[in-house]
């Protein structure tokens, strides 16, 4: 459904971000980038939905090319395209439904959203999502009163109200502790298979990418240097991604996490539980 | 040039690096400074026969703030003092409407280059001139009274205000804007529901800072003829009525401490 071809960015510092990228992401795949600070994965995915206008190549969206698409088309494109945040994002001094309803900003006119009088529809499928994420007890609290984990899923319902088609995230769990990350992932994993969502996901956290994605890139400065399985993704490969290193603690570490994502299986509503944070 | 002070480091000396390397030129610096302030000081020329003459002036000033007269020129100073409140409400009222779109248009991170450059002009123009220049100009355009004053203070919030809000602006924090331009939000809806909760608690802040202020305006500017409490301070001190001044100059006082402790009040809650 996404396909770039030759993405280039260069910054106006000189610095070249990306160089030469094709990518290719098929309906309802959840895929992971890897590789170091500064490698350009923040880059790749804000030029697909053009919060970072690319210096050259195409990125075509189901058929779209979204290169050099008028103010008002890029609109309508955005909408199909939501997009998670590290460190949340949230508009701290709106409360919690606000932030979530900010999520119809792309389908709703100017004044329904200044008088934030949205379309019933629309505040039912909102107070769904927060109760989906947990968070249906928080509605009238502004953002900035949540901790990380809350915040981020207030996030997620933002990001899933925009009814999208392809889910971009970055760094979504930076901020956050093991538990909490893992939840995170896995809530993000849930509502990819439950919506048939496409999903790319910036993530530093090796252990973590190999649980929860399906196909896995590996960016070095600007270019991809892997691309496939998880079970692929070994220490030689990482050594290629990131420089050299004993990663012999991560590979173990993925047995530690791999009993962690069995009960998840068969009970997900732990997840929702939110009573531990804060 | 670093190795001698690793070894001094190793051995315990340590001193914070200088702000001017060479020592030299510091030296000349601070010197050169005493030495200009000096010879300044020493070309303000006093008269002192004149300060002593002065002085006893001075007191009878002071001294008519133990007896202020608020009743004999009751109802100049009732008018004056409404003409003041109104000019200054009005002026700020006005004058913050006008300042949040120059403000918009004067932040660097949401405006495109014209009209970023037409707006910091604006606000350029009407900061250079103090509201004493501006006041005069608009006492020969529109008369004497109130008016002129009012036009005046309304111009110089807009300078005060645009830049601190448009400096406000440029300081957000642009992750919550990028992730509301994210969902597709129009650049209105982005300004509604990313720029605006950020700044509105200074710009509400700002905005009784600037009342307070209007007021304390409106009593200078009134001395050139602009209307208000100023026109009548100035009467009573041109007619030596001290006693009228200083009731004037108390009542003055009270309300700026009165704005002074609403806006503070109003700000803590905005926050």
């Amino acid at each position: 459904m996404l396909t770039l071809r030759a993405v280039t960015k260069r910054y106006a510092t000189g610095d070249l971000a990306l160089n030469d990228i094709h990518l290719s992401l098929p309906r309802g795949q959840v895929m992971a980038l890897i590789g170091p600070s500064g490698a350009g994965k923040s880059t790749l995915i804000r030029c697909v939905n053009r919060l970072v206008e690319p210096s050259s190549g195409s990125i075509e969206l189901e058929g779209t090319d979204l290169t050099g698409l008028s103010v008002g088309r890029l609109r309508e494109v955005r909408r199909v395209m939501a997009m998670i945040f590290q460190e949340y994002a949230l508009v701290d001094r709106l409360t919690v439904m606000e932030n979530v309803l900010s999520g119809r900003l792309g389908y709703v006119g100017f004044w329904r959203s200044f008088l934030r009088r949205y379309p019933q529809a629309d505040v039912v499928e909102a107070f769904r999502l927060l109760e989906r994420v947990g968070l249906a007890h928080a509605l009238d609290k502004r953002a900035d009163a949540l901790s990380g984990g809350q915040r981020q899923r207030v996030g997620i319902a933002r990001a899933l109200l925009q009814d999208p088609r392809l889910l971009l995230v970055d760094e979504p769990t930076a901020s956050l502790d093991p538990k909490t990350s893992r939840q995170i992932m896995r809530l993000i994993r849930e509502l990819c298979a439950e919506r048939d969502l496409a999903a790319i996901i910036n993530i530093h956290d090796v252990a973590l990418a190999r649980q929860f994605a399906d196909r896995i890139v590996g960016l070095r400065a600007g270019e991809i240097v892997f691309d496939g399985t998880p079970a692929e993704l070994d220490a030689e490969i990482l050594t290629t991604i990131y420089g050299e290193e004993d990663w012999g603690s991560v590979e173990g570490d993925e047995e530690g996490t791999a009993d962690d994502s069995t009960p998840a299986n068969t009970t997900p509503a732990p997840l929702l539980a939110v009573g531990g944070e804060r | 040039m670093s190795a001698p002070r690793e070894r001094l480091a190793e051995q315990g000396e340590w001193r914070r690096l200088p702000f001017i390397g060479d020592a030299r030129l510091r030296w000349l610096l601070a010197l050169g400074v005493l030495l200009y302030l000096v010879l300044a000081l020493a070309s303000i020329s006093v008269n002192w026969a004149r300060v002593a003459e002065g002085m006893s002036r001075g007191l009878n000033f002071l001294a008519a703030f133990a007896q202020p007269d608020f009743v004999s020129r009751r109802s100049d100073i009732v008018n004056g003092l409404l003409e003041s409140l109104t000019m200054t409400l009005t002026s700020t009222v006005i004058g913050v409407a006008l300042a949040i779109p120059v403000g918009l248009g004067a932040a660097r991170n949401i405006s495109p280059l014209p009209i970023y450059l037409v707006c910091r002009g604006i606000i350029t123009v009407s900061r250079t001139f103090q509201e004493i220049i501006i006041a005069i100009l608009f006492v020969v355009m529109f008369g004497f009274g109130p008016l002129a004053g009012m036009i005046t203070l309304a111009f110089a919030t807009i300078g005060f205000m645009a830049k601190l809000l448009a400096e406000d602006i440029e300081d957000l924090d642009w992750r919550q804007v990028e992730a509301v331009r994210a969902t597709g939000a129009s650049w209105w809806q982005t300004i509604n529901h990313a720029v605006q909760p950020q700044v509105m608690p200074r710009l509400i802040g700002l905005s009784m800072y600037r009342l307070d202020i209007n007021f304390r305006e409106s009593a200078v500017i009134g001395i050139v003829g602009a209307g208000g409490i100023g026109a009548t301070l100035n009467t009573s001190i041109s007619r030596y009525e001290y006693d009228t001044s200083a009731a004037i100059l108390l009542i003055i006082i009270a309300i700026v401490l009165l704005c002074e402790y609403c806006s503070s009040h109003v700000r803590r809650w905005t926050q």
